[in-house]
């Protein structure tokens, strides 16, 4: 028998419940069962194999766009952390007051489309773009540097700008949550200023980084439209051709086999920086 | 007093602090002696732990210098004063454990780890927490906690312990019993310890000195005793313990007494010697007197030097005492009387007029 407590609780979560199934557990079941089919040009075979992982795991194109994801998402996100850290903790320790108003700036980049803002870094990084013309302008290139756009490094630039807020937030509250005289003890105690950080404040502010890190990582790993508009062709990560495999190849069961691939090193690098954190981050409870 | 030439350890001189408009501290001046048990006592906002935690070095005075051991503090960081706090939340690091809190001092000075663990093991033992080093800080009580905060501040070997309303969080029984214990470690360890609090009976029963203090000045500083026999103000008089305030004026000096009219009680002359330095005995418009210095005389044997009549409008039992409330005549507040219940001592219901015992001695003077 469900007690009146826990009915109540049911009733609350069941349309999150529902939906969630719906719209997350009903696609990955789908996807999970494609990938075990194979295409055979119009129809679909739907004996069992594991003939698309196979191909999946084997062949050098996908296991280099799967490391260049991941190494583009990690560069991301270590970037974005390490860039966040530093404005959570002005924000936090710094500003008195109109703590606010300095949240909300935060969230000023995410009045825009996400789409538009890509199309802002191709603006200017592009040939004839805003950085080029300047620096043509001021006399230090004479011909428009070709390196910035259609790349990597544009893919880690913009996304970097486009993670920051959810990086900055998680570390912001975790600051925030830092009794100060923890600090003050720590100081009275004998530490400098860079001792007592690394010995109280980074590890009271892990849960927070840690937060920030897989909000970051996770997503961008998976990122396929910024790839496509400023990464050009070295740019291409593993969502691309997961786009293509499900479009214009007409091989969904591949494309699935290289989703779920995908989305279990994402998992388990997760979980490994969910344990290290928690590690670093000691007994906080 | 411990020694019998007080040697002094801190020394503060015309300390102010103000934060914008606001004056929280208006001219400090007080000299703390090695080994002494000094108490900063004051309501909320009075401006105790700003001073402490100027001591501390978490504040910088306005003006004013702070001298610790002979040196001048100023522009001395926290960590390089010779002072330890206990601070009033304890402040324990919740990521580490019991052990690795206490040590945490020790491992900033780059003690060798072995030296650490035994320096550990003893101030764990002189706090009663020994063997609870590898306890996480979650899993202790608030007693624990406070514990350990005072084994960390400790095991750093100050000059100074400095304690910012350490008991306030503990609940009663349990502050009791930390009240002795705290004063029993500080005369056994000789090191200075300064008590922030804004409980009166903590102040008394553990300091050797206390410095009262209203809105950013020092109304009083003496030992407990005088404090709380002669208050030089109503404000000190009334912030220590219960006091009956009476109007009162002098009617002049006879033969180096001084004469005293007292409308609630009757005329009295008082010693010379009982008349505070500076009163001007023609500003002199109440006195006090404290309620277990009233008594009610239940019987024709009991003695007092002189008697007034009153009439008990009621009485609050406490087991060992009896409060009662007795209206005077010619006085509109009740005097509150406190008579201790020895044998065969019964209660006097509201309602009955009994004979108030009073004297000289017990008078102090206000105006």
């Amino acid at each position: 028998m469900l007690t009146g407590e826990r009915r109540q609780g049911l009733a609350l979560i069941s349309p999150t419940l529902l939906y969630s199934l719906l719209m997350l557990a009903a696609p990955l079941i789908m996807v999970l069962t494609f990938s075990f089919w194979t295409q055979n040009y119009l129809e679909l075979d739907t004996t069992l194999t594991l003939d698309n992982y196979r191909e999946a795991w084997s062949k050098p194109i996908y296991s280099t766009l799967i490391f260049r994801s991941l190494k583009i998402s990690l560069i991301v996100t270590l970037v974005t952390v390490v860039l966040a850290f530093p404005i959570a903790y002005y924000l936090s320790f710094h500003v008195k007051q109109r703590k606010a108003l300095w949240l909300f700036l935060i969230t000023v980049p995410f009045w825009t489309s996400y789409l538009l803002r890509v199309f802002l870094w191709k603006v200017i990084l592009g040939y004839n773009g805003v950085l080029n013309t300047a620096l043509k302008g001021l006399g230090i290139i004479e011909e428009p540097l070709t390196f910035l756009l259609y790349n990597a490094n544009a893919v880690v630039l913009t996304l970097a700008h486009a993670w920051a807020p959810f990086a900055i937030l998680p570390i912001f509250v975790a600051l925030e949550k830092i009794d100060r005289s923890l600090l003050e003890a720590a100081e009275d105690l004998g530490d400098g200023p860079v001792r007592r950080f690394f010995r109280i404040t980074l590890p009271l502010a892990m849960p927070g980084v840690v937060a920030s890190t897989l909000i970051v990582l996770i997503p961008t790993i998976g990122d396929f439209i910024t790839p496509k508009l400023v990464g050009g062709t070295d740019g291409l990560m593993i969502a691309n051709m997961i786009q293509i495999q499900f479009g214009k190849a007409n091989n969904a069961p591949l494309g699935a086999a290289l989703a779920l691939s995908s989305m279990l090193i994402v998992a388990s690098i997760s979980a490994v920086i969910f344990l290290l954190g928690k590690r670093f981050g000691g007994k906080v409870q | 007093m411990t020694s019998p030439l007080p040697k002094p350890i801190i020394d503060l001189k015309g300390i102010t602090k103000s934060f914008g408009t606001f004056q929280a501290l208006k001219g400090i001046d007080a000299t703390i002696n090695e080994g002494e048990f000094f108490s900063l006592l004051g309501p909320s906002g009075c401006g105790k732990t700003t001073l402490l935690r100027m001591i501390a070095g978490f504040e910088m005075p306005s003006s004013g210098t702070i001298m610790i051991g002979g040196k001048n503090m100023a522009g001395v960081p926290a960590n390089r004063r010779p002072t330890n706090m206990v601070f009033q939340s304890y402040a324990i690091f919740p990521h580490l454990t019991v052990a690795e809190n206490v040590g945490y001092g020790l491992k900033t000075r780059k003690l060798p780890k072995a030296e650490i663990a035994r320096e550990v093991e003893q101030a764990l033992n002189m706090v009663d927490l020994g063997g609870l080093g590898a306890r996480a800080a979650h899993e202790l009580s608030g007693g624990q906690r406070q514990r350990v905060a005072l084994a960390r501040a400790l095991v750093m070997k100050p000059k100074v312990v400095l304690l910012d309303e350490p008991l306030s969080a503990l609940d009663k029984k349990l502050r009791d019993q930390m009240q002795v214990e705290l004063r029993q470690l500080q005369q056994k360890l000789g090191i200075t310890f300064i008590l922030v609090t804004h409980d009166q009976e903590e102040a008394l029963t553990m300091s050797d000195r206390i410095a009262v203090m209203f809105e950013g000045r020092i109304a009083q500083l003496a030992t407990p005793e005088q404090l709380y026999r002669r208050p030089v103000d109503r404000r000190v008089a009334s912030f220590i313990g219960v006091m009956n305030f009476l109007d009162a004026r002098a009617t002049g000096p006879i033969n180096g007494h001084l004469a005293l009219d007292i409308p609630a009680l009757g005329s009295i002359a008082l010693p010379s010697a009982q008349i505070p330095e500076g009163l001007d005995p023609g500003r002199l418009n109440s006195i006090g007197i404290r309620p277990e210095m009233l008594t009610i005389l239940f019987d024709g044997n009991e003695h007092a030097e002189q008697v007034a009549r009153g009439e008990v409008t009621g009485t609050a039992y406490y087991g060992d005492m009896t409060y009662y409330s007795v209206r005077l005549p010619g006085h509109a507040e009740d005097v509150t009387i406190s008579m201790r219940n020895t044998a065969g001592r019964s209660i006097v219901p509201a309602g009955s007029t009994v004979p108030v015992g009073w004297g000289a001695d017990s008078i102090v003077l206000f105006q």
